[in-house]
């Protein structure tokens, strides 16, 4: 027998005995309004030491560039549709040369408020994952529609044929006596632009 | 790596040597009573956490009860996505796979991600015996790797070390594996992961072949899912051109809506957040990003043995978040060495038995009784693993396997009560001499309990080792049948 058979032999096996699988009853909280959900999201990412901060879609640029700081080599993905001065379109940069860049400018598929996470499927405006990943400082700009209560929430609108990405905060650890230190080798800096 | 697991003494010679240690000890105490009193705050959050907690069981359990399906259906949905996927029965099977494909691209040195699957398996170590280096990314196993040392925690395999023992070893073992620490590294958390940073960043822009396990995996759509917190594994997911992913066959979940109760347990029973800060998800090759080849293997190494237990079978819902270890008032004491194991703590004292059986070795037949019984590690686990009962069912299981054969002191105490116990003249007999014996050492014994009790002190002999541990309160003077009779049963039968 092949190993697969053989495991597969001994799963059937194993579970002939077992009772009948329970049903779940997975609970869901009921919906807030949607500016609490906004508010709710924007505290709970500056929970994780983010840079939170919201604009009107018209100071969305503005906004942007403020958020980098003044020589900072930038990377962007081709289709962000924003007109950010300098920057460098991702064209298949090599890891070494995303090494070299400072920062990454990016949109996000949703927001979560409860937990504070940006979910990123790398779709439209969000580019290859490796280049939210090298740079040190990741600029991310969330419309405040995408903003989703909860996590049960994202997993109603998320495509699971997408690769996905979810961020909470800048990196960290808590490795050394369990003490909270931010930025280990994700970007050290997540700045969230929030729109509207 | 020079340090092993293999041929540990059974936990009560491993504990003591343990509880000897005093800054172990400190370390200990510090480590889980801080993500202790995160993980309270963190879950008070949650009105629905009961909830939560049943429905993530409820899912876990239906995954288990119809595995070979779901990891026919999670084979299908792996392969239509350009994986390759292998089966291993044991860990030498697993480790060949992995050694096979880093040859196959003429590479010498692997990047992993931190995972307790290929910590199981010996992963490094096989590697190594075939000349290839495999690195370990997470801090905490990087501060292991660089000491030799042996991982103590689920979570935080360095708990034991507290920050000034992490910058001696930075200072004196980093230049050995690659960039050495910083001349100038304090013990400064934030300044030992900006040198961990450092150093690794260049073996993960020059890696050519990346090693994960992962959280979970989803059936129907061929989802794995990698949780974590610094980046390393988005480093290890997405740079390296190949990709090799152990995945135990426990992993798997039915549907990718399941993930939703998974990863609303999961950081808050795990580090303590509402949200971990890193969660990759991807669904076999995704054309210009990330790895193009990619190879999972799914490993059996006593899973199947362990499912077929009916008590223990639940132990495989576990989703590896340690907060049964930060509860225990064993583990918190003696750390998670002592248990022998990459696999520590409550968790430990079941899973070990239940995948490489008892009665095998005297180490693993010793992890069913490293417990107080005291339920803590229940009323944490996010998929309700009923620990305490399944720790007294294998322990009913290791005696059981130890039957035949001379029998051991214990078991001859046991049936000699149990003659005793059954017949009313022969417990009658037992109790006058009981009673013989604490009239007598009520008038020379010196030792007492708090409340006045005479005790004995330490039993000669063999009996020592009860009494080491443990008060032994010299017998009533009278039985209760005895006091019965003279007080108000006279004339009535015993």
């Amino acid at each position: 027998m092949t190993a697969r058979e053989e495991i597969l032999a001994a799963v059937r096996a194993a579970v002939a005995s077992a009772p009948p699988a329970p049903v779940a009853d997975v609970p869901r909280r009921p919906a807030a309004s949607g500016a609490d959900v906004v508010a709710l999201f924007c505290e709970r990412v500056a929970d994780y030491r983010a840079v939170v901060e919201r604009c009107a879609p018209a100071d969305l640029e503005a906004a942007v560039r403020a958020a980098l700081p003044e020589d900072a080599r930038v990377v962007v993905p081709p289709d962000l549709g924003l007109d950010v001065p300098g920057a460098v379109l991702d064209e298949r940069l090599c890891a070494a040369d995303l090494d070299a860049l400072d920062a990454v400018v990016t949109r996000a598929r949703l927001g979560i408020a409860e937990t504070g996470t940006i979910v990123l499927d790398h779709g439209p405006g969000q580019g290859r994952r490796a280049i939210t990943l090298v740079p040190d400082r990741h600029v991310c700009v969330v419309e405040a529609a995408q903003v989703v209560a909860d996590v049960p929430d994202a997993f109603d609108v998320l495509d699971a044929a997408r690769p996905l990405t979810w961020v909470s905060g800048p990196s960290a650890t808590s490795d050394i006596e369990l003490d909270r230190v931010e930025g280990v080798h994700g970007p050290r800096v997540l700045h969230v632009i929030v729109v509207g | 790596m020079t340090a092993t697991f293999v041929g540990m003494p059974p936990f009560p010679q491993a504990a003591r040597a343990a509880l000897g240690d005093t800054q172990l000890r400190h370390n200990l105490a510090h480590a889980t009573h801080t993500i202790r009193d995160k993980r309270a705050r963190v879950v008070a959050e949650v009105p629905e956490w009961e909830e939560l907690r049943q429905a993530g069981a409820d899912l876990k359990d239906a995954a288990l009860a119809g595995l070979d399906d779901h990891l026919e259906q999670l084979e299908a949905a792996l392969v239509s996505r350009g994986a390759v996927v292998h089966w291993a029965r044991d860990a030498a099977e697993a480790c060949a796979v992995v050694a096979q494909v880093a040859k196959a691209h003429g590479v010498d040195e692997v990047v992993k991600v931190k995972s307790m699957v290929t910590q199981e398996i010996g992963l490094n170590e096989a590697l190594a015996a075939e000349g290839i280096s495999a690195w370990e990314t997470d801090l905490a196993e990087l501060i292991v790797q660089l000491a030799d040392d042996l991982p103590s925690h689920i979570l935080v395999p360095a708990i034991h070390r507290n920050r000034a023992e992490v910058r001696e070893i930075f200072r004196t073992r980093m230049s050995a594996a690659g960039r050495p620490a910083p001349a100038d590294l304090t013990d400064d958390p934030a300044e030992l992961a900006n040198a961990a940073r450092l150093h690794l960043r260049e073996k993960f822009l020059r890696a050519k072949v990346g090693v994960s396990g992962a959280n979970f995996a989803v059936a129907e759509t061929g989802t794995l899912v990698v949780v974590e917190s610094e980046g390393n594994g988005r480093m290890c997911l997405t740079l390296p051109e190949v990709l090799v992913s152990v995945v135990g066959i426990e992993k798997v979940v039915p549907t990718f809506a399941d993930l939703d109760v998974f990863l609303r347990l999961l950081p808050r029973s795990s580090t303590g957040e509402r949200m971990n800060p890193y969660t990759s998800m991807w669904h076999g090759v995704t054309p210009g990003d990330g790895p193009q080849e990619m190879h999972v293997v799914l490993l059996d190494n006593g899973r199947t043995r362990a499912l077929a237990d009916e008590v223990g079978r639940q132990a495989l819902r576990c989703i590896r978040c340690s907060a049964c270890l930060n509860v225990c008032p064993v583990y918190e004491r003696v750390g998670g060495h002592a248990y022998g194991s990459v696999y520590p703590g409550p968790i430990g004292a079941i899973l070990n038995p239940l995948m490489k059986g008892v009665g095998v070795d005297d180490q693993t037949d010793s992890l069913p009784y490293a417990s107080t019984l005291c339920g803590a590690c229940y009323e944490v686990c996010p998929v309700k693993i009923d620990i305490p009962s399944i720790l007294v069912d294998l322990r009913s299981q290791v005696v059981d396997a130890h039957r035949g054969g001379r029998p051991k002191p214990e078991a001859l105490a046991m049936k000699g009560a149990a003659w005793t116990f059954s017949d009313a003249r022969r417990l009658g007999g037992a109790e006058r001499l009981s009673g013989l014996v604490g009239r007598v050492w009520g008038r020379v014994g010196r030792t007492s309990l708090p409340g006045g009790r005479p005790a004995f002190g330490r039993l000669p002999g063999p009996g020592a080792r009860w009494t080491g541990a443990r008060d032994l309160p010299a017998p009533p003077r009278e039985s209760f049948r005895a006091w019965w009779r003279r007080t108000r049963g006279r004339g009535t039968r015993p």
